[in-house]
């Protein structure tokens, strides 16, 4: 160190050796380094390769082709103007992921309109981010939300930490967590990016009737499972009717389209994602 | 060792128990696991043995807490005994570890050593799983379930059941708290022998046969059970009825499997989301050892801990439910001050910052203690402290009164008490620490209960009687108004007393007296026999006194078991208007000394104070001037209307508290403190068991002692409280008190009072699960609450025209209390009441106790059905419940 804090001049040509040994390993006394310098053991560990000068390991090229090596990689060049062009015009045009792409989430719903998520958390506890966050709930008469005892209650999940490894996906018991191809996820603020469970349920579809409502009348959450419910029943749209006379999914009701109108924290990501498209488009 | 620091001190105020050295046992039996030799005492069962040395055998039905029972199968090994000839054989089938006796040269091949256990291990894992629903993903238990565990390390991959499984409806509610699941079921009977062996509530059984074996409720009708009634309504099976118990809540803890889960805890959180935090429960002053498990600043349950030396792995109900009002929503959480009005007349509380609020305080207190007006008659503060905080928030207030207020009047009972109990505390209880402990409960031949209802005011010491009782080492004997459940369950022996007549009893307690009193003194005379005396006695002239010659005459010991977390912490600290910290008597100038030098005063106040009612009665007749409060229930008052006035009254009140109460509504500055969960601290057993504990949750909010501290600051004084470690430094420094004692009380007994007709005296305590602030939010819990009832004996309900489930009325000239009568074995003309269950609020509605005359009739109709009593609609609630 005193070394080095001399005034560059004719110290320095001397000097220079020494920074390249200092990177040497950490436990290495320097002493024993500068000793060995002299009677340099061969090809020993320790010891500094002899230095030598660059020797390539391509073989040098002969005659006509030596010639035009120089400018052979305008081949390359020369070849792609004739192939099809692979950059995408993202976002003018945006071309659809492959069919298992890991996208946002989506959790989804038996066909007659009941959550599959029963809260177990199952997702939050192989997450190896912790983006998930679930708490379950009680299902009551009153408050059927899915097929058995249990349903979601709380469930978020952080895609700033969401690393779309898809181990949520696996771990999920009911099939009630997936993953959609949809990848546009980005906003200015960090509980913007934070989905809640009104935002990752998937939409409505012709036949189902918004939860919470009964099970299908004599079904079990095994029956669910296997696929037996089909539709929501009338006895299920006469109880919506009874409860919630105004729910759109009801026959005569306002229609899927205001069924399906985005939860705040989706409608301002797709409101973020839809300005920046219009920014971004040529 | 003290609590806190190892050095020793010469005699630390509050001295931690000596750690107890293992016995060595006489016999041994040597005998070896999968080639590992071991050494166990004789009797030790092979599965304990192996857990000794490291191995692990899988396991449902066995406890270490309950007799061996074989019911799971899960822990079969290979067994080679010597034969008559010496050589090793082989047992002809795998032997079930948890039932088998280590004998000398066994050896034992546990799954590890022999594929044999091990495929009989997996074998009887795959009959367990055949009917169980597996349906993990919705099972509270899943994360932490020995089922799941054990299916994954002693299983098979694979299932290679294809029928139907048998179903169960799911779940049905036992209680409104706990809530049994047929389905996953394993019949281990871990929750039946604890109901049967440990809290000796038989609640339920196994029914059925073969493949239809379930566990169940009880019915009734066949086996006569006589169980308490629950207020909240459960599902009754095909047979059963639903059932009161204090202890229900361990067999939810002990089960195996997800059979048995709490209502309060049903689907909020896995083992994974929970941070664990040791903890002592704050509801009774047995000092249960606690698991706080919270997610994100909310405690989401409370498990037992396992302390053997005090509470085993049980808990009471109360411990492991009622932490809601931790967190209720009217909790404090900024400084408060009452506005003033423009015409000077007291407003609304405003929130504000900690300066102003203690500038404010400090102000309000000098101002009491030196009125500008020379005549003013209301002068001087007084500090009045509950019976529930630690160990280093009670020698706050203690030391805050005598330093900063420069009085002795404070008091921490806030219960009723009486001069004869402060003299009893000084000269017996103080600074006398751990001379009785749960220990000898188990080892005493005898056990003498005066005042103390052991299920309902102490349920651990309840639990260890109970275990003696059962081992048949100790004979219980009550003196109380009636045998209740719980003495019976502790196959104990009633002295009947009508209330005010314990005295009179206990004198009657001699050798050559007949029958029951003489046998009783004949087996206090016995060594190790134990007196245990509650608080109540303090409302009973006479009884401590009585108490007092009693085990002078028989050499019994005498333990004095209060019912609140905090109460022989503040009899240590000095929180009592004659006592200084140790037990050291205000009186005493020695004492005074050693205690200013401490303290670093020139000089303490001398003269004794006045006691919670003298301080009351005095500021209802404008005689104070100031009063701070801390942590106290007008309610739990002897007379909560006089409270109220004298609060109303006082010119100015400090209140420390963690929720809005009625005294923070007569407050002129409220100052937040935190609950137990938000603090460390230390609380003391009715042994005198230092139990600290550390902060479970990230807080701001400061402990009493640290709050105290800032006053003392604004007041100009410095108390040296800022931290615990400071406040535990100071108890050290303390230390015990060798020096005389305040002389032993000395009160007759009185005579008993003429009882006219129409009247009767009241008997009363508190049950364990009742309308106590501490178990507000908790709608589960308190729905296995005993139900209110007056209890009478058939003399009385005769003569008053009544049958067993009439309605009758309790009154005084303050108000009445109706309940449905229940019939019972008890003395003539007394009646018992609940204290402070829901639609019996004795003190608020009678403003009388124990020992008080009552009028007693049969209610009129109308009366029961305006619900006449309790503000509560209580009566129409009973018809229900009872119907």
């Amino acid at each position: 160190m005193a070394e080095k804090k001399k005034p560059v001049g004719k110290a320095a040509p001397a000097a220079k050796p020494a920074p390249a040994r200092k990177p040497a390993p950490a436990g290495t006394p320097a002493g024993r380094q500068s000793k060995a310098v002299a009677p340099r053991p061969k090809g020993g560990e320790v010891a500094t390769p002899a230095p030598e000068g660059y020797r390539s390991l391509i073989e040098p090229r002969t005659g006509l082709a030596e010639l035009f090596a120089p400018v052979g990689g305008f081949g390359v060049t020369l070849s792609n103007m004739f192939r099809k062009t692979v950059t995408e015009q993202y976002p003018s045009e945006k071309v659809p992921a492959k069919p298992r792409y890991h996208g946002r989430h989506q959790l989804n719903r038996y066909a007659d309109g009941l959550e599959k998520c029963i809260g177990c958390e199952l997702c939050a506890w192989a997450c190896p981010a912790d983006a998930i966050y679930v708490e379950g709930g009680d299902n009551t008469p009153d408050q059927q939300f899915s097929p058995g005892e249990r349903y979601g209650r709380v469930y978020q999940i952080n895609y700033l930490r969401c690393i779309f490894c898809g181990l949520c996906i696996e771990a999920c018991p009911t099939r009630a967590l997936t993953m959609t191809n949809e990848y546009e996820l980005a906003g200015p603020t960090r509980a913007g990016m934070i989905w809640e469970k009104d935002d990752l349920l998937a939409p409505m579809r012709e036949g189902m009737l918004t939860s919470p409502h009964p099970m299908v009348e004599g079904t079990t959450d095994t029956d669910y499972y296997r696929g037996e419910v089909t539709h929501a029943t009338d006895a299920q749209r006469a109880w919506v009717a009874e409860h919630r006379p105004d729910d759109p999914t009801l026959p005569g009701g306002a229609g899927l389209d205001v069924a399906n109108e985005l939860a705040p924290t989706a409608a301002a990501m797709a409101a973020t994602v839809a300005a920046a498209t219009k920014q971004g488009t040529r | 060792m003290t609590i806190t620091s190892p050095q020793q001190t010469a005699t630390p105020l509050v001295p931690a128990a000596p750690v107890e050295r293992a016995v060595a046992p006489a016999d041994t039996v040597t005998f070896t696991i999968d080639g590992l030799e071991t050494s166990v005492p004789k009797g030790t069962l092979v599965i304990r043995a192996a857990e000794e040395i490291g191995i692990q055998i899988p396991r449902f039905c066995d406890h270490p807490l309950l007799a061996p029972a074989g019911a799971c199968r899960q822990c079969l090994v290979e067994v080679w005994t010597p034969g008559r000839d010496g050589n090793l054989a082989k047992m002809p089938k795998p032997q079930a570890s948890c039932t088998l006796e280590a004998t000398p040269g066994m050896e034992v091949r546990t799954q590890h050593t022999s594929a044999e256990a091990d495929k009989a291990q997996q074998g009887v894992m795959e009959l367990l799983l055949v009917n169980h629903p597996l349906d993990c993903p919705v099972c509270d238990k899943g994360g932490e379930c020995p089922l799941q565990n054990q299916a994954m390390s002693n299983g098979r991959a694979t299932s290679r059941f294809v029928d139907i499984k048998r179903t169960f409806p799911k779940p049905i509610s036992i209680s409104t708290q706990i809530l049994l699941d047929r389905e996953r079921c394993v019949l281990c009977q871990r929750c039946t022998r604890f109901s049967e062996e440990v809290a000796g509530d038989v609640w339920i059984d196994l029914q059925k046969r073969g493949a239809h074996q379930q566990i169940g409720t009880f019915d009734a009708d066949v086996l006569g059970f006589a169980g308490d009634v629950p207020t909240g309504a459960a599902t009754q099976d095909t047979t059963g009825r639903p059932f009161a118990s204090y202890f229900s809540g361990n067999t939810v803890q002990i089960c195996p499997v997800g059979a048995l889960t709490s209502a309060a805890y049903r689907f909020r959180s896995r083992p994974f989301d929970l941070v664990s935090t040791p903890g002592i429960a704050e509801h009774d002053s047995q000092g249960s050892a606690i698991r706080v498990d919270h997610r994100r600043g909310v405690v989401l349950r409370r498990l037992a801990g396992d302390d053997p030396t005090v509470n085993h792995e049980w808990v009471t109900d109360k411990d492991r439910f009622a932490f809601a009002w931790q967190s209720a929503p009217d909790r404090i959480t900024t400084p408060l001050v009452r506005a003033r009005n423009a015409d000077g007349t007291p407003g609304e509380l405003e929130p504000t910052s900690w300066v102003e609020a203690l500038d404010v305080a400090a102000a309000g207190l000098l101002a009491a203690q030196a009125p500008v007006d020379p005549r003013e008659e209301a002068v001087g503060v007084a500090v009045l402290a509950g019976g529930r905080l630690t160990l280093e928030d009670a020698y706050a207030y203690s030391k805050l009164a005598r330093v900063a207020l420069d009085t002795n009047d404070v008091d921490g009972r806030a219960r009723p008490h009486s001069a004869e109990e402060e003299a009893f505390l000084g000269h017996h209880v103080a600074g006398r620490t751990l001379e009785v402990t749960f220990a000898d409960l188990d080892r005493a031949p005898a056990v003498l209960l005066v005042g103390l209802e052991a299920e309902e005011e102490a349920g651990i010491a309840f639990l260890r009687l109970r275990s003696a009782v059962v081992k048949k080492r100790t004979r219980v004997v009550s003196v109380a108004a009636l045998a209740s459940r719980g003495l019976q369950r502790l196959a104990g022996t009633l002295l009947a007393a009508a209330p005010g007549t314990e005295a009179e009893v206990l004198d009657g307690i001699v050798a050559s007296a007949e029958g029951a009193l003489g046998d009783t003194a004949a087996a206090l005379r016995e060594q190790g026999a134990l007196v245990l005396v509650g608080e109540r006695l303090a409302a009973s002239p006479g009884a401590y006194s009585a108490a007092l010659r009693l085990t002078a005459r028989t050499g019994a010991r005498l333990a004095w078991v209060p019912r609140r977390v905090g109460e022989r912490a503040a009899v240590e600290v000095g929180l009592l208007p004659s006592l200084l910290p140790g037990g050291r008597p205000v009186a005493d100038s020695a004492a005074r000394v050693d205690i200013a030098a401490v303290w670093g005063v020139e000089h303490l106040p001398e003269t004794p104070g006045r006691s919670t009612g003298e301080i009351l009665a005095d500021a209802a007749a404008g005689r104070l001037g100031g009063l701070v409060v801390g942590g106290l229930e007008l309610a739990d008052l002897p007379d909560p209307a006089l409270a109220r006035a004298a609060l109303d009254r006082v010119p100015f009140v400090v209140s420390l508290e963690v929720r809005r109460s009625e005294v923070t509504d007569r407050a002129d500055v409220v100052l937040p403190v935190a609950p137990p969960v938000e603090k460390g601290g230390t609380f003391v057993t009715w042994e005198g068991r230092p139990r600290p504990f550390p902060q479970a949750l990230v807080s701001h909010e400061l402990a009493d002692h640290r709050v105290l501290d800032r006053l003392a600051d604004a007041l100009g004084v410095e108390l040296g409280l800022g931290s615990l470690a400071a406040v535990h430094a100071e108890l050290d420094q303390l230390g015990g008190w060798d020096g005389a004692r305040v002389e032993a009380p000395t009160v007759p007994a009185p005579e008993p009072p003429a009882v006219e007709a129409g009247h009767a005296v009241l008997a009363t305590w508190h049950q364990l699960l009742d309308a106590g602030r501490l178990q507000t939010g908790e709608p589960f819990l308190a729905g296995t609450a005993k139900r209110a009832v007056a209890r009478l004996s058939a003399g009385t309900a005769e003569q008053l025209g009544l049958a067993d489930g009439d309605r009758v009325a309790v009154s005084t000239d303050a108000g009445t209390i109706t309940l449905p009568a229940a019939v019972t074995d008890m003395p003539d003309l007394v009646v018992w009441l609940p204290t402070n269950s829901v639609g019996s609020a004795v003190r608020d509605t009678l403003h009388a106790d124990a020992g008080d005359l009552v009028r007693i009739a049969a209610a009129p109709h109308e009366l029961a059905a305006a619900g006449v009593g309790d503000g509560e609609d209580a009566p129409g609630r009973d018809e229900e419940v009872g119907a």
